[in-house]
């Protein structure tokens, strides 16, 4: 896809692109037209894309026409109500389903026409929640992540040995390696998901709601963790003040489109949480770095009495 | 846990599987040392004479010798079948037959046996082996048919199953008299008796074939741990996969079941056994997998054929008595204290 092409395809009535130029620290306060220039200045064909993107299932419209373009390096949340469309997005960025129309790019090239071994190499999927009947100790989980990177009849190599043992330094699990994954609680066990995520070296990571049933302290550790790694990052969160702390951008979906995109500061007013969740709630400016805190005050309209 | 050196397990496994294959020919009606075995396997490799007489000869090279071969390459390519299926289709209760292949080949045996079909031009053998492709395309056609997640395939086997042990059963109970009904019956469960050489070299090949192209995807079949779309995002092509194995195991499952008929259970318990042994990674579990079931149906098959001598018990009759206290025993001393 061409410069031009990626001018013309942005829809420029949103705030649109990541601005991939500026690398992380950039990644605050573009505005819309500023946003598709930055695009434009570091080539469309940095980093993985969606660029229109629609699917559908038994006739019912699950994504339609959703682009997005995280900066390299970026923390990027995707929000929404339940069935908006989040975990269908980072399906369709993985690869595992394909787009009915629109497409994803990988360095411009469609990730269609990449083999899975290939993609596998350069994103990796931490899944909502993961278990296994198999005995597995944490090594062998995080060993998996080799799984693209080594051939069929060879042992592991020296490389697979060190990113695997970084990836469990990177995660604070180096003394549990040989702990069974079947005693591990709900939080270690993402964690170890993140660790087998990171011995596969990619260069971007799609997270499904990792906090989903994690009490707050491993919400906190998990969230802080993917955020300082050297990846660019896609989560579908639930708790907007989660997403309000630990993400660079917020991209916000409702029935498959896209309602919002921009900073936390930008996204998360009370307007847009009315509107796209139904519930009334106070937007104070008093979480860290003056980012916005989300105090819930009710449903938008009362239940109707029975 | 600390696992064993898996070079070293094989190793002993290898050496076990010869000194059973050897001790297992001893044993018998006609007395016959393990001396004499070595002479005559060596005689007939062109490593000098035996003085055995001619019968004790034939008796070593023409009936216990591709006997209890065959139940070693019959049991270690269960074993391996039943490995594969557990970990392609997540299912700790799928075993070599899950896919309808050994229900198959019995009513494709029955059709030739009592209807005679094929003009005694096809052999019982050639019947199942063609009972057994025809009920796995069935499978594979109707678990695409109804989506193509593994748990479609599991229930597409088990219907296939029934469909064929019906037809098969419908079969025998209309047009089998009382003497044709016991040998079929005897078929059904699973024999080694009467086996030849020819048995043994197919199916041998066909397990050198398969056992390479599942250790060829051994780490792959690892990544299915936590599921398909994990795999996938491991950078597995899970369909091609899932084709490539289905079809090896299934064509490995035809060949063992048409020489020897449905033998149960192995394939179900010597794969738990064998990641209680070594673990779960697929490199280490197939050919230790293959080892036990091998040396387990080499034991097996002398039982039933000495236990009741002079007359014989069915292998899959003893497989399932031995069998089922085993992998009791198994899934107790492996069970999970949370």
């Amino acid at each position: 896809m061409t410069t031009e092409d990626a001018m013309t395809t942005e829809d420029a009535t949103t705030t649109e692109g990541f601005g991939s130029a500026e690398g992380v620290g950039g990644a605050e306060g573009i505005g819309s037209a500023e946003g598709v220039e930055n695009v434009a200045a570091a080539g469309p064909a940095a980093g993985l894309r969606a660029r229109r993107v629609s699917r559908t299932a038994d006739g019912r419209v699950i994504l339609d026409g959703v682009s997005i373009s995280p900066a390299p390096g970026a923390t990027v949340g995707l929000l929404g109500p339940n069935g908006s469309g989040k975990s269908t997005l980072l399906r369709l960025l993985s690869g595992v389903l394909a787009p009915a129309s629109g497409v994803i790019t990988l360095d411009g090239r469609p990730l269609a026409g990449l083999g899975r071994r290939d993609i596998a190499r350069r994103i990796a999927v931490v899944e909502q929640q993961t278990d296994t009947q198999v005995e597995l100790n944490v090594l062998d989980v995080v060993r998996l992540g080799r799984t693209p990177h080594r051939r069929a009849w060879t042992p592991p190599s020296p490389a697979d040995e060190e990113a695997v043992r970084d990836a469990l330094a990177r995660t604070g699990l180096a003394d549990r390696a040989h702990q069974s994954w079947h005693t591990l609680s709900g939080g270690e066990r993402q964690r170890v998901q993140i660790a087998r995520a990171l011995a596969q070296e990619p260069r971007e990571l799609l997270l499904d709601e990792p906090t989903n049933h994690l009490d707050v302290q491993h919400q906190l550790d998990l969230l802080a963790l993917v955020t300082s790694l050297p990846v660019t990052s896609v989560v579908a969160l639930h708790d907007l003040n989660l997403a309000a702390m630990y993400c660079d951008r917020l991209v916000v979906l409702r029935e498959g489109r896209v309602v919002a995109r921009g900073t936390p500061g930008d996204v998360l007013t009370e307007e847009l949480i009315a509107e796209v969740y139904g519930v009334r709630a106070a937007v104070t400016r008093d979480g860290s770095d003056g980012r916005p805190h989300v105090r819930f005050l009710g449903t938008v309209s009362p239940p109707a009495p029975r | 846990m600390t696992r064993p050196r898996v070079g070293l397990l094989c190793a002993a496994g290898a050496a076990l599987l010869v000194a059973s294959v050897a001790v297992a020919i001893t044993i018998g009606p006609a007395d016959i040392g393990v001396g004499d075995v070595w002479s005559v396997v060596a005689s007939h490799l062109g490593w000098g004479s035996t003085e055995l007489s001619p019968i004790r000869d034939g008796i070593v090279w023409q009936l216990r010798l591709p006997r209890t071969l065959l139940a070693a390459v019959c049991g270690a390519g269960l074993a391996v079948c039943g490995a594969v299926m557990q970990s392609l289709l997540r299912n700790p209760l799928a075993d070599p037959f899950v896919l309808g292949v050994s229900s198959g080949a019995s009513t494709g045996a029955v059709v030739v046996v009592v209807l005679g079909a094929g003009g005694g031009l096809v052999s019982v053998s050639a019947g199942a082996f063609l009972g057994a492709l025809l009920s796995f395309g069935l499978v594979l056609l109707l678990s695409h048919i109804l989506g193509g997640t593994t748990d479609r395939v599991v229930l597409s086997g088990v219907a296939a199953m029934q469909l064929f042990s019906a037809l098969t059963s419908f079969v025998v109970m209309t047009a089998a008299d009382a003497e044709t009904t016991r040998g079929v019956l005897f078929w059904l469960l699973g024999s080694l008796s009467g086996v030849g050489w020819t048995d043994v070299w197919v199916c041998f090949a066909v397990l050198v074939v398969t056992l390479a192209v599942c250790l060829a995807y051994a780490r792959t079949l690892d990544a299915f741990a936590f599921g398909q779309d994990a795999a996938a995002n491991l950078g597995v092509s899970v369909a091609r996969t899932r084709l490539v194995l289905l079809c090896a195991t299934a064509l490995l499952t035809a060949a063992l079941v048409s020489s020897t008929g449905a033998i149960g259970f192995v394939g179900l318990v010597l794969p738990h056994a064998a990641r209680a042994l070594v673990g779960s990674g697929h490199a280490r579990l197939l050919p230790v997998a293959a080892l036990a079931g091998a040396v387990f149906l080499v034991w097996v098959d002398t039982l039933a054929r000495t236990v009741l001598d002079p007359q014989e018990v069915p292998v899959g009759v003893v497989t399932s008595l031995i069998g089922v206290p085993v992998f009791v025993l198994v899934l107790y001393r492996t069970r999970r204290t949370r």
